[in-house]
């Protein structure tokens, strides 16, 4: 998968670094003074207790927020201010915690919109929707058909999605993202609410995104035993603040995570 | 039994997203459009004509303009009635500049007037959003009613202050003014309102139909993956209007043959808005039948009765009419607020399976 535009990075060079970033809202401080980087191809777990700023980082990371502090550097240039399709034409695609999908359009729908920065033709060709419309809309449909058949939703294509379960509308809504072939992928609890099968095909379904595609993905996950299974290194955050990186074997050795996650008063 | 898809199988996805992808609806689009075009012109008296189709025609156009707004953008607009109104004096304007002109082309040039005060109006819609968005919507059409009475350059400074049609002709056929009959003026208000329904199903299953649905359903998202709302927004702000101009421009140059500003204030506006509401939101056929139900209901209630001998008084059935109307729209906002397009698809479903349910 390639990202639109900007220089090629080799796999294991910095992708994006966050730079003491800083973000609150009114008296609120949501992330302080946060620094930490995603490298090509790794699957980057960011983790913490309830309210620790994990959303809020990823929203600054695909210019959702725009952080008070900080910089934030993707593919070697640092960035401005700028609006979230900016983010989606950069590479960067994203999946929420409250699953974020149009409700009212079908699974197959779904997943088309995210091939939109994608298509090119124009309003009167969309108009007539013949030769080059038709044909780049097909074009598409058979990308779109990939991911479908990648994540096993291909009988539900036709269904619109307010009436699936959620597991299911989860799958639907990585489709999207991925349909947008993104560089960068950020889950943000892509398996709250699920049972352990659920759980299970989805950990498949991010490890074989991240191999066979080589996308590189940032994942927050509360479940500690996906977060080990899937990541090569960990972020924690705990109120707003990075109290340990490095990979899962060493950060669950960390004694500051252990006190945040056994809730030990700071 | 007759209607259903087994052994049609699609091998191409773009046989997959054809307009009728079942046989059976080829078939049946074929029919209507056979009736339509050559059965009414015929047979139908004028009465029938001019009273009855052209009029839902015409509303049909103002209610897809709407609904590709409302119903597949989700933008609330109580406007309506102020875009087609630009577009019947754009068009009155037109034919006054530009006799030559084929009145045809000026009908649908008309639209673009229209189309610019949508997007002037739609601007709002960049900052606002929901209900006072609406409001925005009906200022607008308070400031176009206004124009339409103060601006008398607009109705060519008419002692009467309204719009008297000239005639003119297509193809050596008169087709406005008082020598057009009603079956010429309907077979041209029924192609311009094919063509652009078609257009209209055209956008809607691509690209830009995906991302006004997108925008309704859950902007943010759609902003997340790529979507620009203001692009969207104000595209579908154009072509609703321009929907709506070209059926005002109808309107009165094809259907009443003259109009005064009254033809397009609030009450147009919500005319319109309740064909989409009992029709339903997001559906092209829905925009008929909404047209069809709300225009034809008050034309029963007044014949019904003279079959059984019974006189009501022409105000008892304005009475029933609205009562019967507002009824209408409280059940459907209620139990269906997919209106009568799902209970139809609903009825289809039904029958596809039709006679094991099970
Ligand atoms: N839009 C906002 N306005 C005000 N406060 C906010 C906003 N978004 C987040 N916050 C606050 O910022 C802090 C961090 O929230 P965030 O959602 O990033 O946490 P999180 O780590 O994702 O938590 P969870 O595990 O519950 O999802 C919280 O105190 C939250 O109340
Ligand atoms: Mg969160």
């Amino acid at each position: 998968m390639r990202a639109p535009s900007g220089p090629e990075i080799a796999v294991g060079d910095v992708l994006l670094s966050v730079e003491n970033v800083s973000l609150s809202f009114g008296g609120v401080k949501a992330v302080t003074d946060v620094s930490f980087d995603i490298r090509k191809g790794e699957i980057r777990a960011i983790i913490g207790p309830n309210g620790a700023g994990k959303t809020s980082m990823l929203n600054v990371i695909n210019g959702f927020y725009h952080p008070q502090q900080g910089r934030i550097t993707f593919k070697g240039k640092a960035r401005g201010h700028m609006r979230p399709y900016d983010a989606a034409y950069g590479g960067i695609a994203r999946t929420f915690q409250n699953v974020a999908l149009f409700r009212g359009m079908t699974a197959l729908d779904n997943v088309m919109t995210g091939r939109s920065l994608k298509m090119r033709r124009g309003f009167l060709w969309q108009l007539l929707r013949h030769g080059p419309a038709l044909a780049e809309e097909v074009e598409h449909r058979h990308r779109v058909e990939e991911i479908i058949d990648f994540l096993k939703i291909q009988d539900i294509r036709r269904v619109p999605v307010g009436r699936l379960p959620y597991g299911l509308q989860k799958r639907v809504e990585l489709g999207r993202a991925l349909a947008m072939e993104p560089e960068l992928l950020l889950l943000d609890e892509p398996m709250a609410g699920m049972n352990i099968e659920e759980k299970e095909d989805m950990s498949r379904f991010i490890l074989d995104v991240n191999d066979y595609y080589g996308t590189t993905i940032a994942l927050i996950e509360h479940d500690m035993g996906v977060v080990m299974d899937l990541s090569d290194r960990v972020v924690v955050l705990d109120h707003g603040i990075k109290i340990a990186d490095g990979t899962p074997d060493d950060v669950k050795k960390d004694q500051a995570v252990i006190d945040a996650y056994l809730g030990v008063a700071h | 039994m007759f209607y259903r898809e087994a052994g049609q199988f699609k091998t191409t996805y773009a046989a997959d997203s054809a307009l009728f992808p079942i046989l059976q609806d080829k078939i049946g689009i074929v029919l209507i459009l056979f009736v339509a075009f050559i059965l009414v012109p015929l047979t139908a008296s004028d009465f029938a004509i001019d009273s009855i189709l052209t009029p839902i025609l015409v509303f049909s156009l103002a209610a897809i303009g709407l609904n590709l707004l409302t119903g597949y953008t989700g933008l609330l607009s109580l406007g309506t009635g102020g875009f087609m109104g630009v577009g019947a004096y754009a068009c009155y304007k037109l034919a006054t500049f530009f006799p030559g002109i084929n009145i045809v082309v000026l009908i649908i040039c008309s639209g673009f007037f229209a189309a610019a005060a949508g997007i002037l109006f739609g601007l709002p819609s960049l900052r606002i959003k929901g209900f006072y968005l609406s409001v925005a919507t009906l200022a607008s059409q308070f400031f176009l009613s206004w124009c339409f009475i103060r601006i008398p350059w607009l109705y060519n400074y008419n002692v009467s202050a309204s719009i008297e049609v000239p005639t003119r002709t297509l193809f050596g056929v008169p087709v406005t003014g008082p020598t057009a009959t009603p079956a010429t003026r309907y077979i041209v208000v029924l192609a311009i309102v094919s063509i652009m329904t078609w257009l209209a199903s055209n956008l809607i299953r691509g690209r830009i139909g995906r991302t006004w649905m997108a925008v309704r359903d859950m902007d943010i998202a759609a902003e997340l993956i790529g979507i620009k709302l203001y692009q969207t927004k104000l595209l579908a702000f154009a072509v609703s209007s321009f929907y709506c101009g070209v059926a005002g421009a109808m309107l009165v140059f094809l259907w009443l043959g003259n109009a005064e500003s009254e033809s397009f204030n609030i009450n147009q506006s919500f005319l319109i808005l309740f064909m989409v509401i009992i029709g339903g939101l997001g559906s092209l056929l829905g925009s008929f039948l909404g047209a069809a139900l709300i225009w034809g209901l008050p034309i029963v209630l007044r014949t019904v009765p003279g079959f059984f001998n019974l006189s009501i008084k022409a105000a008892t059935v304005e009475h029933i009419t609205f009562m019967t109307l507002g009824a209408l729209i409280i059940l459907f906002l209620i139990a269906e607020p997919n209106g009568l397009a799902r209970l139809w698809q609903i009825g289809k479903q039904k029958l596809r399976v039709w006679p094991f349910p099970y």
